[in-house]
């Protein structure tokens, strides 16, 4: 294979690798976040646990794996990207250790203080991450200012523009929403209802942030220059999505609520990704200093070898988690005898 | 302090953190699997009591593990940004293998380890919990090859277009000696931190009169298992010392204090050094063990750290080349004197199975023998990352070269304070933890909680 296309794979299964994370991992911190206010009683929250419980760790190896592919595929854009982004990653690493270590935590001990402790973490360290994350994919598309170095020469402040923070809030009011949808799908009885009617008020807060961010991306992005006025089916299609969820919640049409906000997350990534490409990391100093997939790769032995290793990994990795999404498919209930934990 | 100080504490500092909780994973889950294998087979309860009551502390330990590894994969290009430049076509390959190969597989098999039983038929619940124990030491496997590559790098070429590190021979990366040394010795010694966890823990319950039959299951395996497991840990790591002769002689003469070539080499029992901490006030030395040490032979030469650091400065230009001798000496030293001092202890351990030492006095004190992993894993890593200074990847990229040039001290004092922070509050937890399902015992960790206090929460079983 020519080097050229191999440099183009790895993106595209770099792509692949965040989309999967997003949408797996999306509906963990939606979960995350939600559950000090949609279980009022212990075993509430234990079932809203239990839902995500099995997989959630599995879910997010995936983002693990984009960064070690990153690092292997284009170790110019790993190293440009996670030394730029310092101070946001580490707080990104903070809210995931407090979630991760209160998952399993919070039900090893009865005192309520423990448990209360625990449940806050995971809302406010899954609210980080969502928050972090939206904001720094933001920033990549809005343009970074790296110089010729390939260093980046701003600090955090530099990545809390407006556009950017929109961003943030956006991922964190979809994954929101895409939290309420999946526990109206995983739940049952009063809880599930619950969870319904926080969707509908979440789809009000997400369709309107989603739609603004829509607008902004024309005024803080090159998409004019790089795409035209018109973006394409694929970023109509996020927004058309978005907009139709609210037709599936109404009509307790779970499923599909659910499937259409992962829709929505997979468009929005792929959108992304399409304005990104070729490039990986935008300067705004001058586009000459942009990194590429060009100038971030590894060598073509590299790429070649590593192609080889997720050829192999990638369907095994698939074909077992997607047994675990097989085995735990039921509806979770908060009757205590068949909680986990 | 400056940048490079600041990273090299904070990498130190999060490193030796995160290796306290893996070695009992790597071992631990071991035990877990085969206790649950044997209820399989005898269907005997106090196996299935033994793999839930070792599940729930493997669980608790497992946790910090994971959680604190995030970190790690995530500070190369954090703080090493110009490091992951250079060597990235080569070292981002083990890492994104060990992400494939065996984070998901670890991770995933965990969930359906501990949700599934019951939901799943038991053969796979049993399954499970070998995949969770295989991929946690593969990955040990990958990131041990990754740093097998810093300390001895192969299978690369120097670009000299782009001025970096490019992977020419992926099996010679994947075959790296060194990578398997560690491998061989890390396994190893998972094994025997799991081994003296589960020691410590069945005298603790044994002496106190609780669930005797249990726990003498427990110790009699536990020393077995920590008797083979602690040799093989003495001879990787005798091996490794004599693949490093060979590849890392500076390594080599750091940890020993040996600052003159010689053959006949002697072996320092004690050094003192002046405050430099590369300087030697008095020592006590015995002739020609060092030699054998070295390469089994009593007369081979083993070169001093005046002479390689004149070999280096002719090498690679001018320069200190000598690691901090003071801490490769003594690490080397508490590592060794506890590797010994374990394979000792197992064997006695063995030893006393044998008779009835169920109401021994000396099982009052054998709770405290679950520190000693601890200190000689600390120790190892130390010596072998302090030790290959002033290199970042050994005769190809200095520490202070790999650095990321854009942080400030302000970042990296608000990310070792944070991290601190956070990983002081996870210990205290999972000391809690641990203490309280320990104490609480088997029959307990049977049930989703120990706590039996009803008032409490409104929802106890």
């Amino acid at each position: 294979m020519s080097y050229e296309l191999l440099q183009t794979i790895w993106f595209i299964l770099i792509a692949v690798l965040w989309i999967v994370f997003f949408i797996l991992e999306g509906f963990d911190f939606g979960v995350g976040m939600l559950l000090p206010f949609l279980g009022k009683k212990d075993e509430e929250r234990r079932a809203i646990i239990n839902a995500i419980g099995p997989t959630w760790d599995g879910n997010e190896v995936w983002l693990l794996t984009a960064g070690g592919a990153t690092f292997a595929a284009f170790p110019h854009w790993y190293a440009t990207m996670f030394s730029g982004f310092y101070l946001a990653l580490f707080l990104l690493v903070i809210g995931l250790i407090i979630r991760g270590i209160s998952f399993e935590y919070r039900s090893k001990d009865a005192n309520p203080k423990w448990r209360h402790t625990f449940d806050w973490m995971i809302s406010i360290g899954s609210f980080i991450c969502a928050l972090l994350l939206g904001t720094a994919f933001t920033n990549l598309a809005h343009g970074l200012p790296i110089n010729a170095d390939m260093i980046y020469t701003g600090n955090l402040f530099t990545l809390l523009n407006p556009y950017s923070l929109l961003g943030g809030v956006t991922m964190v009011a979809v994954f929101l929403l895409y939290g309420a949808t999946f526990l109206t799908l995983k739940l049952e009885g009063e809880l599930r209802e619950r969870a319904r009617e926080f969707s509908k008020n979440l789809y009000v807060l997400a369709a309107i942030v989603v739609v603004l961010l829509a607008f902004f991306t024309y005024t803080s992005t090159d998409i004019t220059t790089k795409i035209g006025i018109n973006p394409g089916f694929t970023p109509l299609a996020t927004i058309v999505v978005i907009l139709v969820t609210t037709f599936f919640i109404n009509r307790k049409m779970e499923g599909w609520a659910f499937l259409s906000v992962a829709t929505h997350i997979l468009l929005t990534q792929v959108s992304f990704f399409t304005l990104m490409f070729p490039r990986v990391m935008i300067s705004n100093l001058n586009p000459e200093w942009s990194l590429t997939i060009y100038n971030a790769s590894s060598s073509q032995y590299t790429l070649g070898v590593m192609s080889i290793v997720a050829l192999i990994f990638v369907p095994i990795i698939l074909a077992y988690q997607g047994w675990a999404y097989y085995i735990f498919r039921k509806r979770i209930s908060t009757d205590k005898k068949t909680l986990v934990y | 302090m400056d940048i490079v100080t600041l990273s090299r504490l904070q990498f130190g500092l999060t490193t030796v953190y995160h290796f306290l909780f893996v070695p009992l994973t790597l071992g631990l889950s071991w035990f877990v699997a085969y206790f649950q294998t044997r209820y399989y087979q005898t269907r005997d309860e106090d196996f299935r009591k033994l793999a839930k009551f070792w599940g729930k502390l493997f669980l608790i330990n497992f946790a910090i593990g994971v959680v604190t590894g995030i970190v790690q994969e995530f500070q190369f290009g954090m703080n090493w940004s110009e490091y992951s430049r250079y060597v990235g076509d080569i070292f981002g390959a083990p890492l994104a293998i060990e992400a494939l190969m065996a984070f998901f597989m670890e991770s995933t098999f965990l969930g359906i380890w501990i949700f599934g039983e019951n939901k799943i038929p038991e053969k796979a619940h049993l399954a499970s919990i070998w995949l969770v124990a295989i991929g946690s030491n593969l990955s040990a496997l990958w990131i041990l090859l990754a740093n097998g590559w810093m300390q001895h790098p192969v299978g690369y070429v120097i670009n000299e277009v782009n001025g970096r590190a490019e992977l020419v021979d992926f099996f010679a990366l994947a075959t790296n000696p060194k990578g398997w040394l560690f491998f061989w010795h890390t396994i190893a010694a998972g094994f025997t931190a799991a081994s003296f966890l589960i020691l410590g823990v069945s005298a603790y319950h044994i002496f106190r009169k609780q669930n005797v039959k249990l726990f003498k299951i427990s110790f009699h395996t536990a020393s077995i298992v920590g008797l083979i497991a602690s040799t093989l840990v003495f001879f990787g790591g005798h091996t490794n010392g004599q693949f490093m002769y060979e590849t890392q002689p500076m390594k080599f003469a750091a940890i020993e204090a040996h600052w003159e070539t010689s053959s006949a080499a002697p072996f320092s029992i004690i050094t003192i050094g002046d405050l430099s901490g590369k300087q030697e006030i008095w020592s006590l030395r015995i002739p020609y063990v060092l030699s054998f040490l070295a390469c089994n032979n009593f007369t081979c030469e083993v070169k001093g750290t005046d002479d390689i650091q004149a070999e280096y400065e002719a090498l690679y230009g001018p320069g200190d080349y000598v690691p901090l001798i003071v801490v490769t000496y003594w690490a080397f030293r508490i590592m060794m004197t506890i590797g010994l001092l374990m394979m000792a202890l197992t064997a006695l351990f063995l030893l006393a199975t044998r008779g009835k030492y169920e109401n021994a006095k000396w099982m009052k004190w054998v709770p405290w023998v679950i520190a000693l992993p601890y200190l000689a894993n600390s120790s190892g890593w130390i010596l072998t990352e302090m030790g290959r200074q002033p290199w970042l990847v050994q005769g190809l990229l200095k520490v202070e070269d790999g650095v990321s040039p854009n942080l400030t001290v302000v970042d990296l004092w608000i990310s070792i304070i944070g991290y601190t922070l956070v990983y002081g509050a996870l210990a205290v937890a999972m000391v809690y933890l641990m203490k309280k399902y320990i104490k609480a015992g088997p029959d307990a960790a049977l049930h989703e909680s120990v706590d039996v206090a009803p008032t409490l929460v409104g929802s106890q079983e």
